[in-house]
Order: C-alpha cells, then structure tokens, then sequence
C-alpha cells in the first residue's frame, strides 16, 4: 500500500512538476515519517513545509484523510496505508 | 562606463535599479515576489559577481538564495544555507544580515534571527553558527524589539581579523577580540530608559543601527532606540552626539565610504510617532563626527508620514562621487550624487522598502 502526499501548485516546481508523491506504507506510520519518505529527493520542498527542527511551518496546514494535523497530534499523527496526504498553505498573510 | 546597481528588498520582492549615470534608471523585477527581502550582499571580492539576498516567506519560510549572474538565475542550496544545530532546538525565523568578511574573500558573516551570528567560508552558500555568541549566558535576556530579536548589524574590523561588533534591539552591542571565542558587551554611555530600575545597564539597550567610521576603524556611530552615539574606542564606550539633531531617534545610519567624520542619519519623530520630524522627510548630516549636524531635504517630499528603516540605507562605491541611497515605508526610494545636498526619485510605488544596497561596475 502507499500513501499519496498531495502538495500545493505554487510548490510543485520544486518537486520536479509533480502534483502528489507517493511512499511505500505498508503499516500505519507517524506523519513526520510519511513527509520525510516522500520529501527526501526534495530537501528544498521539504524546507518549505517544515522547519529544521521537523515542525509544520506555522502558516503551512497538513490535512490526514481530511483531519488537520495540526489538530490532531501534529508530525505524531498517524497516516494508514492508503491514506491522502494534504499540504495546503493557509489562508494568512495580507 | 561605471554602471551602478541598487538592489531594493521590500516587504514584496527585490527590485534591481541599474544605471550608467545615476541619473535614469532602469528597475528590473520583482524577484521572489510576495517574499519580504531582509537582507542583501553584493561581493565582488575574488572575481566574483554575487547577490546575496536574504528573505522569508509569511507561508514557507526563510531562504538564502545567491545569484552569480546579478539576477538573471538564483541558486539555493538544497539543506538551507543557515540550518540552526539539532542541539539547540531552534528554528530559523530570517536572515536580517549579510557582510562580506575584510579579510578571507571567502567569509561572509550573517546575522539572523533569532540572535544568532553565522559565518560562511564558502562565499555565503553554507554557514556555521558562531557558538560563543549563541552560548552568551546573557542570551537569555536578550529581548525582542518591535522587530523580532536578530543580530541585525555586523561589523567586523578592518583591522583586526579577530576583532568585529555585533548589536541588536533590545540587547546591545557585543564585542569579540578574541575570533568569536568570548563575547562582551559595550554599550557604557547608551541610555536605556525603558528600564526605569536601571536605566544605564550592562545590556539590553534597543541599539538600531551601528556604522564604523571609515579613517578611523575604532570609531563607530550608533543610532539607538532614542539616542545618537559615538564611540572612539571600537564599540566600548559611547557618548552621545544627538545635540544639533532635531530628534534623537531613528533606524539607521551610514558612514561616509572614503571621508572620515562623515555620516548620515535619517531622524524619526520618537519612538511613538514613526513620522519624519514635522512630516518633513530629511536627512541629517555630519562631517565632524557628530559635533555639528546639518539638514538635508532638497528633493525630499515636503510633507510625508513614511520613515527609514534601520537597512533601508546605503552608499555606493563610485570612484569620484559616491551616491547615497535611501528607501521608505511608503515604496520610495531616493538617491544623491552629492553627498547628500540634493536627492531625486530612483523607484516608487514599491512595497515597504526593508533594505537597500548598492554595487558599482567599472
């Protein structure tokens, strides 16, 4: 089973023209893992999702199967075998 | 033919101004729009033709990006040039300093926040934080500012290669003689009056903007968070040079490039009326080491409510005259050619100006 990681256009250059990535899960997995599986050939993408420490950035939202991340437990959230992978940037800025 | 290029970082992008007289110029841009450009370098040393430019994103982050071709391509490097260490559990937040080292053509110094000082051997495409600042067990204390809590001002000495000044708001200036291996403050003589229990600390001063006179490297000018200062003993002690200003506040200062005793502030009303005193935007300036100012507005809007942040200032290198530049709040950036008596319009309707630099080509 694999799990799809669908990012936003404005950051698809950055993974190659792709509109979603996909990992390898054969079991459920922290979403932290899930992001590292399919950003590892995009440390660029990667940089502007998360920050070194591993943490989404603030204006950065990461929906699991529909639930926001950052609701639930964060880069701990658990992601199935199967499971869509949202990245969207928030509505802020001005 | 010299050419000059005045790089302008906004709340919006970086605009690139270029001109073979400094009187008509041409913008080209934006590049990384809807960025705020905090910090720019441009480092001829060694042959090289780079544009540094420090931004962030409100969505994705803080980028260092480098352009070896004046902006026609940018490169980034692909684990982020400034990456804090997993041990101090701390993220980047923006990159508000870039400084070309005057002595290893290949150091370039970045100030980030949070105050963190960085040094790149690589001409500024990896970086290296400089623990001794970061360990400072004042660091703790150090505050934020209405601008976030960054090393905003590097100074290394021309001197000494071990020897440079950092300063931030709410901080202070911090002096090294030893490499960056100990750190100590120096700021005797700065008023903090927003710390009625002590208003003459050791530290924690709102320290804006520090420049380093040009024929005497140990003296150095400061425009503080009400208060304008000169030292004569590299970053030490300070007195006050504000008698003859019409206000003692402001971001910035700048330093004559080739004449000693000269520079130039751009005063705020007072840290609660960020207007130009009057509303009358206007430069003051010195050729006595802050002992006589004089006001200079030939050019300058009679009438404006916008001000000049603390990078949003610059000189060029021009061999015979050099120009000084300056961007506002409100997306306009001037230039003189004549130290300052006279200024024209070189860009407006730009963003929030948040620093400006130039680079001049023979």
């Amino acid at each position: 089973m694999t799990a799809r990681v669908v990012i936003p256009g404005v950051l698809r250059e950055l993974a190659g023209g792709a509109h979603e990535l996909t990992v390898e899960l054969p079991e459920a997995a922290p979403l932290a893992d899930v992001l590292d599986g399919a950003f590892s050939p995009w440390p660029i993408l990667n940089s502007r999702i998360r920050d070194e420490r591993g943490e989404i950035r603030r204006h950065v939202n990461v929906f699991v199967d529909g639930e926001d991340a950052k609701r639930a437990q964060g880069v701990h959230t658990r992601v199935g075998p199967g499971s869509t992978v949202h990245v969207i940037n928030a509505v802020s800025g001005g | 033919m010299t050419e000059t290029i005045v790089g302008i970082g906004t709340r919006k992008g970086l605009w690139l101004a270029r001109s073979t007289d400094r009187a008509s110029w041409e913008l080209e841009g934006p590049h990384f729009l809807m960025s705020e450009v905090l910090s720019l370098l441009f480092d001829t040393r060694a042959g090289r033709n780079r544009l540094l430019v420090g931004f962030r994103s409100s969505h994705w982050g803080p980028s260092l990006q480098h352009s070896d071709d004046l902006g026609a391509t940018w490169v980034e490097h692909p684990e982020g040039s400034i990456r804090f260490p997993e041990d101090t559990d701390t993220a980047l937040k923006a990159t508000w300093q870039l400084t070309a080292d005057p002595h290893d053509d290949a150091v370039v110094w970045a100030g980030t926040e949070p105050q963190g000082l960085w040094r790149s051997e690589d001409a500024g495409e990896t970086f290296t934080l400089n623990r001794g600042l970061w360990d400072h067990p004042h660091r703790p204390e150090w505050g934020e500012g209405a601008g976030g809590g960054a090393i905003h001002t590097v100074l290394p000495s021309p001197q000494d290669p071990q020897s440079m000044l950092v300063a931030m708001s709410t901080g202070g200036v911090y002096n090294t003689r030893d490499g960056g291996t100990s750190w100590n403050p120096g700021n005797t003589g700065i008023h903090a009056y927003f710390m009625p229990h002590n208003e003459w600390p050791e530290f924690g001063q709102c320290v804006h903007k520090v420049a380093r006179d040009v024929a005497t490297p140990g003296r150095l000018y400061c425009q503080n968070h009400r208060g304008v200062y000169r030292s004569d003993d590299d970053g030490v002690t300070w007195q006050s040079i504000e008698e003859g200003l019409p206000t003692n506040f402001g971001m910035t200062v700048v330093a004559h490039p080739r004449q000693g005793d000269t520079l130039w502030l751009v005063p705020i009303t007072s840290d609660y009326q960020h207007i130009p005193p009057d509303a009358h935007l206007q430069v003051q300036r010195s050729d006595d080491a802050g002992t006589t100012w004089r006001t200079l507005s030939s050019g300058l809007p009679s009438t404006t409510y916008t001000n000049v942040l603390r990078d949003a200032a610059c000189t060029d290198s021009d061999p015979e005259q050099p120009g000084f530049y300056f961007g506002t709040r409100n997306g306009e950036v001037y230039a003189s050619t004549d130290g300052g008596e006279s200024f024209s319009l070189l860009a407006t309707q730009l963003p929030d100006v948040y620093c400006v630099r130039a680079l001049t080509l023979s």
